[in-house]
């Protein structure tokens, strides 16, 4: 923990920035360059940053829960969307598609996106596990 | 776009891609030689930041927009190493004498 005035305001500034982008990569995956893998790490990133500046302990109150368990529910997630597919009788981890209509439009919904979450969620957990663990050894 | 192929813009990329490696080439003798440990992480600071500006530079020649998430990526992220250099120089720092070839 690096307790100093400068780093503490530019986090508050760029921890929603960095948070932002992370969702805007991971939205953008589908079919532009970006995806779950790079926009964990951007997200990642923005809780390393927070915990760098104000110490692991704020850093874990904000995430809520444990990056451990972040993990195991992010490899969930993953087999989630491949076991849809087998209910409905195709191979594993088959794309299925679902239009509903919200708002009067077509929604796009798919289980390419919850394998996504999963790889965002492997990643953040798996990255956070590492940080806060190296930060609160030194 | 009609400006990407004009004869004096693309001049003018070609100058620009010449300054940057001429700073990078700077940046890194400065990063071999240090002497100190800050200089050295400035140094590798500047180095990202030359890179920020190759990564925008090539996106204006080309217009492939895509390209600038690198950038944008690299400056947000960049920013994250030097903290993390910074809070390891205070770390030694502290466990080593400062004349101690920091």
């Amino acid at each position: 923990m690096m307790k100093s005035l400068i780093l503490q305001t530019a986090t508050k500034l760029l921890f929603p920035l960095l948070l932002l982008f992370s969702i805007f990569l991971f939205l953008r995956g589908h079919n532009d360059p970006g995806g779950g893998f790079i926009g964990g790490l951007v997200g990642a990133a923005a809780f390393a940053l927070f915990a760098i500046s104000s110490g692991t302990e704020k850093a874990r109150e904000l995430l809520r829960i444990d990056p451990t368990f972040m993990i195991g529910l992010g490899l969930f997630f993953a087999l989630l969307s491949g076991v849809i597919s087998m209910y409905a009788g195709t191979p594993f981890l088959t794309g299925h598609w679902a239009f509903p209509m919200v708002f009067g439009a077509e929604m796009h919904l798919g289980s390419p996106i919850l394998f996504d979450i999963g790889v965002y969620l492997v990643v953040v957990g798996f990255t956070l596990a590492v940080i806060f663990s190296l930060e609160e050894e030194g | 776009m009609v400006i990407l192929e004009l004869i004096w813009f693309q001049n003018l990329i070609t100058g620009v891609y010449i300054a940057l490696c001429l700073s990078l080439l700077l940046a890194f003798i400065r990063l071999l030689k240090g002497p100190t440990l800050p200089d050295r992480v400035v140094a590798l600071d500047l180095i990202a930041y030359i890179v920020i500006c190759f990564i925008a530079t090539y996106t204006i020649a080309t217009g492939k927009e895509a390209f600038l998430d690198a950038a944008i990526v690299l400056a947000l992220i960049a920013f994250l190493g030097t903290t993390a250099f910074a809070r390891y120089v205070q770390q030694v720092g502290h466990t080593k004498k400062p004349d101690e070839s920091l």
